[in-house]
């Protein structure tokens, strides 16, 4: 699997992706700078990472989206390559027009930085493969606009086309308003493109891949992107 | 010439902040605001002196960074 990792000034997630895609493929991914206008040839993920690009000014990931790389990654994209974008790299893709709807500002204001369950929809992307659907998984968040918003049309098609990945939930995966922590509709927590090769979510699975951190529930995730690759 | 371009969420969008800054208000004993939306200004200056191609520069601004159109409006006046 080769991986390209998006560096923005203020990305501060890009080691930790890089370690687990390492950790689950093997193989190390490149680091590819903001500025620059091609991925590394052969690219066959390339992952948006968490952090705060351009500080968050203007709009969360409104600057990085019309950055230099993104040209390349929507190319990318359009050939039907993989893109990941974590967090602030969800932001990034809303904004860039790679996947639908914005990220508003949690709704009881508050930055969350916790533990939380979400409950993986579906096995057939190729993100989720090694999960089965309806499965519940710990994951950490991170965010102060994790709130996801779209029209009541694009809303109706994301659900209707099966878009919609992870929901916030309980530890039982009983999806409620007490357990959508940032107020997103239908407490959406991740969501895939219409070919389902663009995946963005708020949550970190990247921060639950090693046994040592307590947890291994993000650890699936990624390797379901290597087998992805390999079979592809 | 200058340009002063407003970005405002669309109707219907929550608006946290605003509820926030609306609740603020009440506790300050400031009555008579019946709810707040809270926008963004930007204040532009501008090289050229055409003004309708001033105006089509900062659409196409507003359209590609300055807004996002799936929540935001946007209004320009150029002086």
């Amino acid at each position: 699997m080769k991986a390209a990792v998006v560096v923005f000034p203020g990305s501060n997630r890009e080691r930790d992706i890089a370690y687990a895609l390492e950790l689950t493929s093997g193989v190390k991914p490149a680091l590819v700078w903001h500025a620059d206008t091609a991925l590394p040839a052969g690219t066959d993920l390339v992952v948006l990472p968490g952090g705060f690009s351009y500080g968050d000014y203007l709009r969360c990931g409104a600057i990085a989206a019309r950055a230099a790389i993104m040209d390349a990654v929507r190319a990318h994209a359009a050939k039907g390559g993989l893109v990941l974008g974590v967090c602030n790299g969800f932001q990034i893709l809303c904004e860039a027009g790679l996947l639908p709807g914005v990220l508003m500002r949690n709704s009881q204001l508050k930055f969350i930085a916790r533990n939380v369950h979400l409950k993986v929809e579906r096995s057939d992307t190729p993100y989720t493969r090694r999960y089965n659907a309806g499965a519940v998984i710990e994951v950490p968040v991170a965010h102060g606009e994790g709130n996801y918003i779209a029209d009541d049309e694009t809303l109706k098609r994301i659900e209707g086309e099966g878009q919609v990945v992870f929901r916030y939930c309980d530890a039982s995966g009983v999806v409620a308003p007490k357990t959508n922590i940032n107020g997103a509709m239908n407490a959406i927590a991740g969501i895939v493109s219409d070919n389902r090769r663009v995946l963005g979510m708020m949550p970190h699975p990247e921060n639950h891949v090693d046994p040592a951190i307590g947890s291994t529930d993000g650890r699936a995730l990624f390797e379901s992107l290597t087998d992805s690759l390999q079979t592809a | 010439m200058k340009a002063r371009v407003t970005v405002t969420l669309k109707t219907g969008v929550l608006d946290p902040q605003g509820k926030a800054i609306e609740g603020a208000l009440k506790s300050l004993g400031i009555d008579g605001v019946a709810s707040v939306r809270q926008g963004k200004v930007f204040d532009l200056e501008l090289t050229g002196s055409d003004k309708a191609a001033a105006e089509a520069a900062i659409k196409t601004a507003c359209e590609k960074l300055l807004a996002n159109t799936v929540v935001e409006n946007y209004r320009i006046e150029i002086a």
